[in-house]
């Protein structure tokens, strides 16, 4: 088992994998619980849930990446699985803190307010912290397995999947901004006090929910990696290549596509319900269309197909966005479709590739544009 | 003769020629309509209503200026008992028996002071008066008002007016006023007809006349004890309610119509682009934006300008609209998608991005808030096709443009040099550059094309929505949706998809609410996709696969 861990990476490559993990799990918090306030080696609170933040945004582009970067289907409702794993969450912890809201009622706020009496049925079993794992990872995984199951059986691709999805995300987040659906209506959920008894002010919680998120990222890349570096991975990225000379080979690609699509969906289901208790807030605009495309994006500027790119473009991008919404808030949007249009024409390996093409420069000289091509 | 011992001999001797003038010879009681109308001004409430009622009898709808007024509080009385009416516009007054206008203003007119009870009586007689009236605009004025509040006292002038009247529409109109009043008489007979004739009418609003008629006591017993009577207004009842559900029927089938015509101008242009180059725009929303906004600015243009005109402004933006959006979508194929070919989920990436930069821009220019688009006057009003079946007229012309715009890209696509390399680029680009067609031109032109469409669709847009720069985000989904239902390269798919598409949506809207409805019209095309993957009208035979 280790060893084929091992087999993984490269020695090089896992010193690498194991100095960040130290830095993102020791180094950093350390650097905001022990280091006194007025060092210049402090790091503020907000860095610590900002972190956090990314580090959820880092594991949907790492999805993002396993069904577009790998297996070439560009799913435009990556968000709607986020946050579909994030309102489970945000249910569990609208129910675990019954009798403390506003109006000290046994319901959650918005349906008092919405006069309702009684708990809808799907919110039944909320209260317990297992079936909510359960069921952020079963919604959005059996959401993705109908839909995937559907388009990919009637050989729906390329941009029609694209649409499809977007499509479903459309219609998702309209679905939720309704009062009557009962996920809170466009306020969503919020006000939440405690997770699994911890309370969620307390800053040692919230370095050690980043802890957390940090490694389910560590996991889930390395869980990735394999898949990729297995067969299964080589005929997925054949189905990205050429599936008919798959579908020729004796593959049926619906499988592998289900299976991926699916993963992928979990992956960002797991991200969304550790997002949530960071941020304290889930609601509808967190299914927009463009929240989606966004992830896209991420990965494109990292890398496609190169699962440490996604992480890395998560990262660029919403430390950029982080920053200019404050800076020139006129301008985010204007960045950001100048990131998508260059990305695209003059990048389309990401900083990744970037990167590659530099290293290779300064090893030999030539142009290593082409070796990285035929790689 | 009150009005004529007024102090103004010139005005006495006008007063006298107006009356030969003009008094016809078939009314025999000038001097007692002078004398009512004289007494209207008078202190006494009792003698208004005395002299209302004689005006009543009377029947000459001349009085009728001098009630009105009254009601109104615009009659004035001069020192002398001359009684004036003040008009509703401007300062001018006019003599209530003689007609003539009087220039120079008055000083210590009295307003006839009046209580409910005078203004029940005014209001029946200006009712009845109205009835008289030589003009039909005005007895059918007066018949619906009497629609409105019926009046039991009304019924004999209404059936002499029926008696009279010769315009059918008018007499309807009457026949309905009298059913009205009757249905609550004491006769049965002519209740039963005008229970008939209510339930002809087909006017939604007589339902609350004739739920009292089947409604039940709190003992059980029916309020209503003739049972001919109920069973009448019975079958009025359900003959209104089918008409209302017909009514229903064709409203959402043209509330459909027209936004399928604004679906289909959407998809049109997104559907010869992925047609030809594979290429879905996800900017394509924005070229609609591009095209509302440019009518916004013509709009401004006429109004700062060319007030006189302003009715065209319309007219103008159309070409406008079609050229900005279609030069956009020209310079943004030439700089940015030219260089995607073959890649086509990049391009989708792409032109988001291009969306994204195009709706900041428009946000920093015009501010992130709607600009006001309004309707010239020839659109707004509408045509109202049956009781309680209103077509507005901005709606009919969407459905107009929009044939409209398919037959020029049917003739363009079919009957133009430059559509036969579009169609044969969309066939196969290999053989067609092999055969001489510059391909990169034709994309170009394309591209144009189909971005100058979704500007049209922007005009049309903008006469039935807000404009706002996120206009274009709210219909690309559904536009989307046509092309996947519709098929890409046919014509017809892209048609009947939007169509189908506007109409299925507004018929599931009253039932599940917009949100259920979109949800379900999804379910609805991913399950047709599994019949048809290549849409409604799937390509055949070998370029099927192309």
């Amino acid at each position: 088992m280790l060893s084929q861990l091992a087999r993984l990476h490269t020695r090089r490559a896992w010193i690498y994998i194991l100095s960040l993990t130290i830095l993102a799990v020791l180094v950093i918090p350390v650097l905001n619980r022990a280091v006194p306030k007025d060092s210049v080696f402090y790091l503020p609170d907000y860095l610590i849930s900002l972190c956090g933040k990314f580090l959820c945004y880092a594991l949907v582009a790492l999805a993002m990446d396993m069904i577009w970067g790998f297996s070439g289907i560009l799913s435009l409702g990556q968000g709607v699985f986020f946050s579909l794993g994030g309102y489970a969450m945000g249910m569990h912890l609208m129910r675990v803190m019954a009798g403390e809201g506003v109006y000290r009622s046994q319901l959650p706020d918005f349906m008092v307010f919405l006069d309702w009496k009684e708990l809808p049925w799907y919110w039944l079993g909320f209260n317990h912290f297992w079936f909510t794992v359960l069921i952020i990872i079963l919604v959005p995984g059996l959401l993705a397995l109908i839909i995937g199951f559907f388009a990919f059986r009637s050989r729906i691709k390329g941009v029609y999947f694209s649409i499809i999805t977007q499509a479903m995300t459309f219609a998702l987040m309209l679905f939720f901004f309704r009062n009557e659906t009962g996920f809170g209506g466009n306020n969503g959920l919020t006000d939440f006090k405690r997770i699994l008894g911890f309370s969620l002010q307390e800053p040692a919680v919230k370095v050690g929910l980043y802890i957390i998120s940090a490694l389910v990222l560590l996991i889930s890349y390395l869980l990735c990696r394999y898949i990729t570096m297995s067969k299964l991975g080589r005929v997925l990225a054949g189905i990205r290549d050429a599936e008919s000379r798959i579908m020729f080979s004796g593959y049926n690609t619906l499988h592998y596509k289900l299976f991926v699509f699916t993963l992928a969906a979990v992956l960002s289901g797991v991200a969304g319900a550790l997002y949530v208790p960071q941020v304290g807030i889930i609601n509808p605009s967190e299914m927009q269309p463009a929240n989606s495309i966004e992830m896209a994006i991420w990965v494109a500027v990292g890398g496609r197909g190169t699962l440490v790119g996604a992480v890395i473009g998560a990262g660029l991008v919403n430390a950029a966005k982080s920053w200019f919404t404050v800076a020139f808030p006129n301008l985010w949007l204007y960045f950001l479709g100048v990131m998508f249009i260059g990305t695209t024409l003059f990048l389309p390996r990401g900083v990744v590739g970037l990167a590659a093409i530099l290293a290779k420069k300064k090893l030999t000289g030539r142009d290593s544009l082409q070796m990285i091509d035929s790689e | 003769m009150s009005s004529l011992s007024s102090p103004y001999p010139l005005v006495r001797l006008l007063a006298a020629l107006f009356i030969l003038a003009f008094a016809p010879p078939g009314y025999p009681d000038e001097g007692k309509l002078e004398e009512s109308i004289g007494h209207l001004g008078s202190s006494s409430r009792q003698e208004i209503i005395a002299s209302v009622e004689a005006l009543r009898q009377l029947g000459d709808h001349r009085a009728l200026p001098a009630l009105e007024a009254l009601l109104d509080r615009r009659l004035r009385v001069t020192k002398a008992g001359r009684i004036l009416i003040k008009l509703k516009t401007g300062h001018g007054m006019i003599d209530a028996v003689t007609g003539v206008v009087i220039a120079q203003q008055l000083d210590g007119l009295d307003i006839p002071v009046i209580n409910n009870q005078v203004r029940i009586v005014l209001s029946q007689t200006i009712a009845n008066l109205r009835l008289a009236s030589p003009d039909a605009e005005v007895r059918l004025a007066a018949a619906e008002e009497l629609l409105l509040h019926p009046q039991e006292e009304a019924t004999s002038a209404l059936r002499a007016a029926i008696d009279r009247e010769k315009t059918t529409k008018v007499r309807r109109a009457l026949a309905l006023a009298l059913a009205l009043t009757e249905v609550a008489g004491a006769n049965k007979e002519r209740r039963l007809a005008a229970l008939d004739i209510i339930g002809q009418s087909d006017n939604p609003n007589f339902i609350v006349n004739l739920k009292p008629l089947l409604a039940k006591q709190a003992s059980g017993e029916f309020q209503e004890p003739d049972e001919q009577v109920r069973q009448a207004a019975r079958s009025a009842l359900s003959a209104i309610e089918r008409h209302m559900v017909v009514v229903g029927v064709m409203q959402n089938l043209f509330y459909g119509l027209s936004l399928g015509s604004v679906l289909l101008l959407v998809a049109l242009g997104l559907a010869i682009t992925f047609g030809l180059m594979e290429v879905i725009n996800m900017a394509h929303g924005e070229m609609l934006m591009l095209g509302a906004y440019s009518t916004y600015i013509i709009q401004g243009i006429f109004k700062a300008h060319f007030p006189d005109q302003f009715a065209w402004y319309l007219v103008a933006s159309i070409p406008t609209a079609f050229i900005v959006s279609g030069v956009v979508g020209m310079i943004l194929e030439r700089s940015i998608i030219r260089y995607l070919y073959g890649r086509p989920l990049e391009t989708l990436l792409a032109t988001w991005g291009i969306s994204l930069l195009l709706i900041q821009t428009v946000r920093l220019i015009f501010g992130a808030q709607n600009v006001e688009v309004s309707n010239p006057p020839w659109l707004s009003g509408g045509w109202e096709l049956m009781p309680g079946l209103m077509l507005t007229y901005n709606r009919i012309a969407i459905i107009c443009f929009g044939l409209g715009v398919v037959l020029l890209v049917w003739l363009f696509l079919n009957r133009s040099p430059l559509g036969l390399q579009v169609r044969a680029v969309t066939q196969n680009r290999a053989m067609a550059a092999a055969l001489g067609i510059y391909t990169s031109r034709v994309d170009t032109w394309t591209f144009g094309l189909g971005s100058g469409i979704a500007g049209l669709a922007g005009v049309a847009l903008s006469q039935i929505g807000n404009v706002g720069p996120e206009l274009g985000q709210s219909y690309i989904v559904d536009s989307f949706m046509v092309v996947v239902l519709g098929g890409v390269g046919k014509l017809a798919g892209t048609i009947w998809g939007a169509t189908g598409l506007g109409v299925i949506n507004k018929f599931l809207e009253p039932f599940t609410g917009a949100v259920l409805g979109k949800i379900m019209v999804l379910v609805f095309i991913i399950l047709f996709i599994q019949k048809r993957p290549q849409g409604i009208f799937a390509l055949k035979g070998r370029m099927a696969e192309g």
